[in-house]
């Protein structure tokens, strides 16, 4: 695919191969220094957030789409999601060695999103490695999945990449676990069926700060990939938490949740409305996206992108509703 | 059962896993999406249709209707529709529904009677690739016909898998039948089946275990009424999870509507209605 990005790709590429191939020895910094590090910004004191531009993974250059998170502890660093690419965690590593040389014990994936975990391959590095963490369901949903999201990175990226470059957990999450950092304790959380089967939020007791995943979309029309109602149920859920401060999956650091988390609520619970009206009235799932097409949508990016497909997934689940 | 039409599809299935990624290197000449030199469409049309003509465009007769682009790629609805009535003399016997670059491109056969009213169809397929899909219709003389739409693969994040199967195995087999509106005595009738199953296609591996999930999916829906035969649907996971299907049927009187489903593990699950047409229409 000729495009004026395509030589930057390719380099991008080449540098996350080599980097995956030194992982066994210990670092040169001449190579690290050849990576851009991530543009980070320190939100509370060791917690360090890159926030990914609104665009669909995949489309024109959209490889960095999702939030990123790293929290530094006396003793290791972890990291909460690692972008959509290779390269993207390739960035990521170089922007917490410009922070601290401190080892990357626990790498934590939220959800089985490609936006959200095809940099894990890029953050292998040590001995011991670190642990790979996430919902005890991610790892039977990403490998259903990894075939058809390489084949839309290669078809929309113009990057070929290869079965191994999709990190599966070592460490699972059936309800609730604490990391330890070093003087830092990290409490995660497996949710119910919401965004997707598998999504996991991160709490850092120490700043208070809740990494949400994509159960919290700002700005970015949310995605239904999981169950409508079972979502909605969790966004309950979040708000009577006591946190500081919220990382979006998508979306800017919010120190008010609630607040954050309002205009997802209400598009939720809108299409939530609408497709109930629509099965009850007998109205068939291709006319319904018509008739909806444009329902709940204003003030959100990326809705021609994602909102036909969240209709057609509510549709689905709601026609089994008394 | 049509052993023919079992043969075709395991050959299929066996090329799927290698065949998903270079089936679709995109390009004006990629044969993949070129809708005459599709070499699984050639397959099929050279066993199934040997040497017999196939008019096309044939939108007067059989239309097949998907959206430009599968929004969510596991949830695609469809619909064929017949453009007349079934009649004695006059009736689309059979028809196959083939999606080019899916790695089960034969998904779909439907046997429908003069009893079936109208030859129609609407479901949600799983839609893997950038593809042609078809929908060939046979007639009662034989003559051949081909409705085709060229329907976009989805964008990155949105894959075929079900959502939730664990969900739909804990509901596995939970039936509903309903008629959509008052049936009326001796005029088509819509109805709808839905059934919950996770219709897995075994081609998933898990990466942890290194184990497939085994493949199963609903492969025979029989539809009935009064006895008589309504529908028959010879499918596989190519349907989505907790298939669905709508239909037509011709209540001659009281009776019982009546679906059978057989899956791949050899379950048999069964629902029935009954019903009490109107002499009139409301
Ligand atoms: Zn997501």
């Amino acid at each position: 695919m000729i495009t004026p990005s395509a030589p930057r790709r390719h380099a991008r590429l080449l540098t996350a191969l080599l980097g995956v191939s030194l992982l066994l020895t210990p670092d040169i910094p001449a190579k690290a220094a050849a990576v851009e590090p991530l543009p980070t910004t320190e939100i509370a004191p060791g917690v360090h957030v890159h926030q990914g531009s609104h665009h669909a993974w995949a489309a024109h250059d959209g490889e960095d789409v999702a939030n990123i998170g790293f929290i530094v502890g006396a003793r290791c660093v972890a990291v909460i999601d690692t972008g959509g690419s290779p390269a993207i965690g390739q960035r990521l590593k170089a922007a917490i060695e410009r922070v601290t040389a401190l080892p990357v014990c626990y790498v934590i994936n939220t959800h089985m999103h490609p936006d959200h975990v095809l940099g894990n391959v890029a953050l292998g590095a040590g001995s011991p490695g670190p642990a790979y963490v996430a919902h005890v369901r991610l790892g039977p949903s990403l490998s259903a999945r990894a075939p058809y999201y390489l084949e839309a990175f290669r078809r929309e990226g113009g990057q070929a990449l290869a079965p191994d470059a999709v990190v599966y957990p070592t460490q699972t999450v059936a309800d609730r676990a604490s990391l330890d950092l070093g003087g830092r304790q990290l409490e995660l959380r497996a949710w119910p069926t919401a965004h997707t089967d598998n999504d996991l939020t991160v709490f850092d007791q120490q700043t208070g700060t809740l990494f949400t995943g994509d159960l919290l979309f700002m700005g970015h029309l949310p995605v239904i990939d999981g169950q409508l109602r079972g979502w909605l149920r969790v966004v309950g859920e979040l708000k009577a938490l006591d946190v500081a401060r919220a990382v979006p999956g998508h979306g800017t650091v919010s120190d008010d949740l609630r607040q954050a988390i309002g205009p997802e609520e209400t598009y939720l619970t809108t299409v939530l409305r609408e497709v109930r009206a629509a099965i009850k009235a007998g109205v068939p799932i291709a006319r319904t996206l018509d008739q909806l097409s444009a329902t709940g949508i204003a003030g959100w990016q990326l809705a021609d992108e994602f909102h036909r497909r969240n209709l057609t997934a509510a549709y689905a689940e709601l026609e089994w509703e008394d | 059962m049509n052993p023919k039409r079992r043969m075709l599809i395991s050959l299929p299935l066996l090329l799927a896993a290698g065949r998903m990624v270079h089936a679709q290197q995109a390009g004006a000449t990629d044969p993949a999406l070129d809708i005459d030199a599709n070499p699984m469409w050639l397959q099929f049309r050279d066993s199934l249709f040997a040497g017999r003509p196939i008019t096309t465009p044939a939108d007067d007769v059989l239309r097949l209707e998907a959206p430009a682009r599968a929004e969510d790629a596991a949830i695609v609805p469809i619909a064929l529709r017949a453009q007349f009535p079934q009649s004695d003399s006059r009736y689309i016997r059979r028809i196959y529904l083939i999606i080019d670059n899916n790695p089960s491109p034969m998904g779909a056969v439907f046997d429908f009677t003069p009893a079936s009213g109208r030859a129609e169809i609407e479901t949600r397929v799983r839609v893997d690739a950038y593809t042609h899909m078809r929908a060939i219709a046979e007639m009662n003389d034989g003559k051949l016909f081909m409705s085709t739409r060229f329907v976009k693969a989805s964008g990155g994040c949105s894959a075929p898998p079900g959502k939730d199967p664990q969900a739909a195995l804990a509901t596995l087999g939970r039936m509903r039948l309903r008629v959509e509106g008052e049936p009326v005595l001796n005029r088509p009738s819509l109805a709808q089946l839905m059934m919950s199953h996770p219709n897995h296609s075994g081609l998933a591996m898990d990466q942890l275990t290194r184990n497939y999930t085994p493949a199963h999916y609903v492969r025979l829906v029989r539809i009935s009424y009064a006895g008589e035969p309504v529908l028959t649907a010879e499918v596989d996971f190519t349907i989505s999870e907790n298939p669905n299907f709508r239909f037509y049927f011709v209540p001659k009187g009281r009776g019982e509507l009546k679906a059978e489903v057989l899956d791949s593990q050899s379950r048999r699950f069964e629902a029935t209605l009954p019903v009490q047409p109107v002499s009139n229409p409301a």
